[in-house]
């Protein structure tokens, strides 16, 4: 059954349990995220389109991945809206569709071919983060 | 005195180091810890989206695990003491989360929050005391300009973690002052290092590390010090060699005079499944 865009914002406001609504636009959260320069869309931006069932285009969005997961925009939002818990709900959405994942088993041999001194932790995060 | 402990995937492995300081220390200090029989590696990162169930079983069974110990349970990875922690919370208020999550496990008691996870410097500080600490101390480390690097995942978000004020936290550079070391503030040392964007782009994760270093740096820090892995593989990988990087056990261990009794940690295991000599992660006995 297809989703139309309004179905799949309410899916992420549901699995991300954050109320967009609440944001008053002050944009801290996008002054504080250290991926800013790193991202096509900012947490402020993801708050917004989501309010407004604007979503696909951010579900097409690989830049997505580049969100470190730091807490920051949840931490210091003044409204509690917790942007980053609306940026994992469409990561997970975009992963979870059939060639949705952005790390794969394969990478990892040459990945710590290079570099012996890479954490498990590390990979471990891709894992959970990158692909479902 | 015995607490379970949760050492997660990297303190067996590429941070054994961590774990052995640490345990070392805690025996010193007249405290043992046990590892809950065939725990699970707790995933690294706390799965955000609600409807995520089974990535948070492996976190339900050690912190049950705990519970059927009697025990609190003791985190030393920042990465671990976040997702249990966190998990824990789910435990105790999503009502869906506990419901599927014990209906998959079936325990023999269903479990329901009940565990009080402790991060090891929480043990040090609330359990033994900082004062007490201070009093065991053989090496003060005396002169040493330390910068506390806390990251993201001890401290945030605040409302689950508990851990420190998330914005001018002070438990880490309490510990620094208790060895006899002088603490150094900075503004950056609860920004995020980059942690696993490494594996995506390296650049990102060096511009995100290398901001801290050269603020820490900046403020007179002529060392850092950190509780996570990750952080420290970043650290170590993007500083310039002028900062020393340490986990906050060795720092301990060496404030105890331990290195002089005990000597280095042993050399981490060459194979994957931790038969080589001389190894710490407790698969086979050390080699004496």
């Amino acid at each position: 059954m297809h989703q139309t865009e309004k179905e799949t914002a309410e899916l992420i406001k549901q699995i991300s349990g954050s109320d967009v609504k609440k944001c008053m636009k002050c944009g801290k959260c996008s002054a504080t995220c250290p991926a800013y320069g790193e991202m096509k869309f900012h947490p402020h931006q993801f708050v917004t389109m989501v309010a407004h069932g604007k979503v696909d285009e951010l579900l097409r969005d690989e830049t997505v991945t580049r969100c470190l997961s730091c807490f920051a925009c949840v931490e210091r939002c003044p409204r509690g809206v917790e942007p980053e818990n609306v940026v994992a709900a469409i990561r997970v959405l975009a992963e979870r569709e059939q060639g949705g994942s952005n790390f794969v088993p394969d990478e990892v041999p040459a990945l710590i071919a290079a570099d012996k001194e890479i954490p498990q932790q590390a990979l471990v995060s891709a894992f959970r983060r990158y692909r479902k | 005195m015995t607490y379970t402990y949760y050492p997660g995937c990297t303190l067996k492995t590429k941070a054994q180091d961590l774990d052995y300081y640490g345990r070392e220390s805690l025996k010193a200090l007249g405290i043992t810890l046990e590892e809950p029989d065939e725990w699970q590696c707790c995933g690294a990162v706390y799965p955000i989206a609600r409807d995520e169930i089974a990535t948070k079983l492996s976190a339900v069974r050690a912190l049950a695990a705990a519970r059927d110990n009697a025990s609190p349970l003791i985190t030393l990875c920042s990465a671990c003491h976040h997702v249990l922690t966190r998990v824990n919370d789910d435990m105790r208020r999503d009502e869906n989360v506990r419901t599927k999550a014990n209906n998959y496990l079936k325990l023999d008691v269903p479990y329901e929050g009940e565990t009080e996870v402790i991060h090891y410097l929480q043990l040090l500080r609330d359990k033994i005391g900082f004062e007490n600490i201070a009093k065991a101390v053989k090496n003060p480390l005396k002169g040493r300009k330390i910068g506390a690097y806390y990251g993201c995942l001890l401290l945030r978000p605040s409302k689950v973690m508990r851990f420190d004020d998330p914005e001018n936290p002070h438990i880490i550079e309490d510990f620094i002052k208790a060895l006899g070391a002088t603490p150094v503030i900075y503004g950056m040392r609860n920004e995020c290092c980059g942690g696993y964007v490494t594996l995506k782009d390296e650049a990102q994760a060096a511009e995100n590390t290398n901001r801290i270093i050269r603020n820490a740096a900046s403020k007179g820090a002529e060392e850092l010090i950190t509780a996570c892995p990750l952080c420290m593989y970043n650290l170590r990988k993007h500083s310039d060699g002028t900062i020393k990087i340490s986990y906050i056990t060795e720092l301990l261990y060496d404030a105890l005079g331990l290195r002089e009794e005990l000597g280095d940690a042993p050399e981490a295991c060459e194979t994957a499944d931790g038969s080589a000599a001389g190894c710490a992660c407790g698969r086979t006995e050390k080699a004496e």
